[in-house]
């Protein structure tokens, strides 16, 4: 599977938020997008996801363009997209219940396995008004994990927590991901997150957005946490850190000026 | 009497703040939190009936007390005990105290309960249709709200003329008042439900592959369920102001005609008896409305405490 983004430009009053945006991503990979706030890496994934369309270019999924939200791409949200009027499993249940996923396999068993996977069994009767903000996340990975896409894209996903809920999430979406090998790509401001997760990071410069560089992490995996403290990972997060904080003020004087 | 109704379908488009808290001890103020603070089971257990039954008892002795020493004449303002007396032959026709409407009540309150119910059926329904409409179709908006805006600012009892001159005397009046009342707050509460849905859940609904039928009747209807509840249960005191009105002026039956009939033969004591009627067969349908809300909105409770939206 190879998502051919080809050039595109979305417009928000004639602002240009995206331009020449070239990205192919190959099959089971997990890159991430990584750029300062306004690099319009949040539209990207929105493109990607089918919520809106690019002006210019074009993008292909598995060699079909993409037209729409479809559950072969599952998002997960940064404002955790969980039905407050259903429980844990009801919700992780709603994809598969819907008639679009009907030839998917039965929704009791595919509850029972991601329960089991998140840790969640014990909340499963939970609302999801009674979780903690990395539960309630867990929760709508697995719901989302439950159509089983191709494609996984995240938008922010940890955003919200604190930041040791998130060291711990991104464990968590580690192993799933080693597990389910899907195609994954998530957008982040933090850049040792964009680090420690991806195959490939994505650099982006702002107004408008560009690709001003892919990185190849080249660490081994399974990651682990330690190897952050590690010095090709401290290499690779000053080498990002010296790109990103070039690219924000690079932006924030062509705003002033 | 129309004064009073017409402000209230004015007002009825403004959402009320959310339901008070039920959740005791979770919540740290109010109620509970004086509960908490009291000293001790048995303090508390005499305490707390004493606290509710204070003003009301109060209210009715210096009622009592008025009417008694004379203050008030008692052909002019009954004490509660004459009410009570003709209350209650009103109901049993077993003590002829009411006179000529003695054991009529059970018959009046059920023409009223029936017209209450049957308007506020179909003002609701098509009201929560209409809210529905405007607030998922833009163009719908356009084609109806305007329209919407302006009738609701009619105060429902300018109404009273026309559908009597429509409708004539009869039910028919008095249920289509009745619908029109309880039409406006469900139609603009479920609107505002249905604009208030979280973008994300329909968002992610979407991308799970949801059609339009799935997603209006999985996430749309009951993300704006709580909101269409505040607006029925608006409707729901609204219907029975407005059977009042339609019982006094275009039918002869009901407790707003018993009202409105003891008032011209002086019997001051049976219509302050059908005004408490009134009161208390609204607040036991205020109670249904309430029962059946907190039943399909268990999940609403700990969503509004939990500080996420």
């Amino acid at each position: 599977m190879s998502h051919l983004g080809k050039t595109f430009a979305s417009r928000h009053g004639n602002v240009t938020a995206l331009a020449d945006i070239n990205l192919d991503i190959a099959d089971q990979q997990f890159i991430t997008i990584v750029g300062a706030s306004g690099c319009g890496k949040s539209t990207l994934l929105n493109l990607l996801a089918g919520f809106d369309t690019a002006t210019s270019g074009e993008i292909t999924v598995d060699g079909a363009p993409v037209a729409g939200p479809g559950p072969d791409r599952g998002v997960v949200f940064q404002q955790t997209a969980l039905f407050p009027w259903l429980s844990v499993e009801e919700n992780i249940a709603f994809g598969l219940t819907l008639r679009a996923n009907r030839h998917k396999g039965s929704p009791a068993i595919v509850v029972e396995r991601m329960l089991e996977r998140t840790g969640l069994a014990a909340f499963r009767l939970r609302r999801p008004a009674e979780l903690s903000g990395g539960m309630r996340q867990r929760a709508a990975i697995a719901s989302v994990l439950a159509i089983n896409p191709s494609t996984l894209l995240m938008d922010e996903p940890f955003g919200a927590l604190d930041a040791l809920t998130r060291s711990i999430m991104q464990d968590f979406l580690l192993e799933v991901w080693e597990e389910e090998r899907k195609t994954a790509l998530l957008v982040t401001h933090d850049i040792d997150e964009a680090i420690y997760l991806a195959d490939r990071t994505v650099v982006m410069t702002a107004h408008p957005g560009r690709v001003r560089e892919i990185i190849a992490v080249d660490l081994p995996r399974p990651r682990r946490y330690e190897m952050r403290s590690e010095k090709p990972f401290i290499a690779l997060r000053d080498y990002v850190t010296g790109i990103v904080r070039e690219e924000a003020i690079k932006g924030a004087m062509e705003i002033a000026a | 009497m129309g004064n009073g109704a017409g402000t209230r379908s004015g007002s009825a488009g403004v959402p009320p703040s959310p339901p008070l808290p039920r959740l005791r001890g979770r919540v740290g103020w109010g109620r509970s939190g004086r509960d908490a603070r009291a000293p001790s089971t048995t303090g508390r257990s005499l305490a707390l009936p004493a606290q509710y039954a204070v003003f009301p008892v109060a209210l009715l002795v210096a009622w009592q007390v008025c009417a008694q020493i004379g203050f008030i004449r008692r052909n002019v303002l009954p004490a509660p005990t004459d009410v009570a007396l003709v209350w209650y032959d009103l109901i049993t026709g077993a003590t002829d105290a009411a006179a000529r409407y003695s054991g009529t009540w059970l018959d009046h309150a059920a023409a009223s309960i029936w017209r209450v119910f049957a308007g506020f059926a179909w003002g609701i329904a098509l009201g929560i249709l209409a809210g529905l409409l405007i607030g998922l179709s833009r163009i719908m908006e356009r084609v109806l709200d305007p329209t919407i805006q302006v009738l609701r600012n009619i105060p429902v009892t300018a109404w009273v003329p026309l559908s009597l001159v429509f409708f004539g005397i009869g039910n028919a009046p008095a249920v289509f008042l009745i619908g029109l009342g309880a039409f406006f707050p469900a139609a603009v509460n479920t609107t505002h439900g249905v604009r208030q849905i979280n973008v994300t859940l329909t968002k992610a609904a979407r991308m799970m592959g949801a059609n339009e039928r799935e997603l209006l009747i999985r996430v749309i209807l009951p993300g704006a369920l709580p909101s269409i509840m505040t607006g029925v249960r608006l409707s729901m005191g609204i219907a029975w102001v407005l059977v009042v009105v339609a019982e006094i002026l275009a039918v002869r039956s009901g407790l707003g005609y018993l009202l409105n009939d003891a008032y011209q033969f002086y019997r001051n004591d049976v219509m302050i008896a059908a005004m408490l009627s009134v009161g208390m067969l609204g607040f036991l349908s205020d109670r249904l409305v309430v029962f059946v809300r907190d039943h399909l909105l268990e999940w609403n409770r700990l969503e509004t405490f939990s500080g996420q939206n």
